[in-house]
């Protein structure tokens, strides 16, 4: 009896596979309709954020050259515009459940435009960036209102966070530029 | 256990070994509920990309793996050293994807079928044009929800 399943218990171990898959969740945009083209562009120029990255693997930020470290703080700064500067994104006055009337970016984007060059494993490191850098906003403002991460607030309080700082990653739409 | 000791020394007691098969009944009752067979073959190198803000997916049954990369070496006289887009156990094209991810719908519970997350395995060496292609494509056939497999590591 035991041999058996000592058999059975050897090939249940041999075939498991114990991984668990990892990622970066990200939500695509729709495909865009007719009406919607025409409202993107309305979006202002300061509340954008332009990265690209060409097929070398470099990055152009707001159409200036810049290292991957560099990155994080800048996107950082620009979706909280904490001195509240021109060139950044406007703000407004809002009411928010929690954190009462407080005066934040009005809506950001972060807009990521690659060649069809760029590496994968870049692509993947200037995401991480970007989403480390709303990470640790959203960490900073949940401390000092909650005195907890944002990943251990209630859930309502979460949502509040959310909306002081709401996701601003854009997929921008391909565009084929510099051949392969 | 006594008969792997020296033959002149005495007084190791044998030990019971009545609840053997019970615990080894255990253990292979704890695999078996947690084993997940592999599913697919891969004939594609995938080495995914490192990141800190990975973070777990929920649900293995909510989730559809894509998988892009070279071929492996054996491969590569049919199939060249671009890389190529791998669904379940077979080499696809870009335009495959619409039918792959109808057909994992279907397999799917109907109230699930709207938190499907495609878990996308690239290569970190691949170009990113046939990844942009995937994204259109995964557009068209309305699954936007997506993961950029990545292993999770506290520091770049």
């Amino acid at each position: 009896m035991a041999d058996i399943a000592f058999l059975l218990l050897i090939f249940f171990l041999i075939t498991t596979t114990m991984d668990v898959d990892t990622g970066l969740q990200r939500r695509l945009p729709r495909l865009p309709d007719e009406e919607q083209k025409k409202s993107d562009d309305k979006i202002k120029e300061r509340n954008v954020f332009v990265v690209l990255i060409n097929k070398d693997d470099a990055l152009l930020v707001e159409n200036k050259p810049m290292e991957i470290h560099q990155l994080r703080a800048k996107a950082k700064e620009f979706i909280a515009n904490p001195l509240n500067a021109e060139n950044l994104p406007e703000k407004e006055t809002k009411e928010l459940l929690y954190f009462g009337s407080v005066y934040i970016t009005k809506n950001p984007v972060i807009s990521l435009r690659n060649d069809r060059g760029t590496s994968y494993g870049m692509y993947i490191r200037v995401q991480n960036e970007l989403v480390a850098a709303k990470r640790e906003l959203r960490d900073e403002i949940s401390i000092l209102q909650f005195g907890e991460k944002f990943k251990d607030l209630q859930e309502d309080q979460m949502e509040a966070v959310k909306s002081y700082y709401p996701s601003v990653l854009s997929e921008a739409e391909p565009k084929n530029i510099g051949g392969k | 256990m006594s008969r792997f000791s020296k033959k002149g020394k005495k007084g190791m007691a044998e030990i019971n070994t009545a609840s053997l098969p019970d615990i080894v009944f255990m253990l292979l009752f704890f695999f078996m509920t947690t084993t997940v067979m592999k599913e697919v073959n891969l004939m594609i190198t995938v080495r995914v990309p490192d990141a800190t803000e990975a973070r777990k997916l929920e649900k293995k049954s909510l989730v559809s793996y894509i998988y892009i990369g070279q071929p492996h070496r054996s491969f590569q006289k049919m199939f060249g050293t671009e890389p190529r887009i791998q669904l379940n156990d077979q080499f696809k094209n870009v335009i495959d994807i619409q039918d792959f991810i109808a057909q994992e719908r279907d397999a799917m519970d109907e109230k699930d079928r709207n938190k499907m997350t495609v878990s996308l395995k690239v290569d970190k060496d691949t170009k990113m044009g046939v990844v942009v292609d995937m994204k259109q494509a995964l557009r068209r056939a309305q699954a936007l929800k997506i993961s950029y497999s990545s292993n999770k590591v506290d520091k770049l």
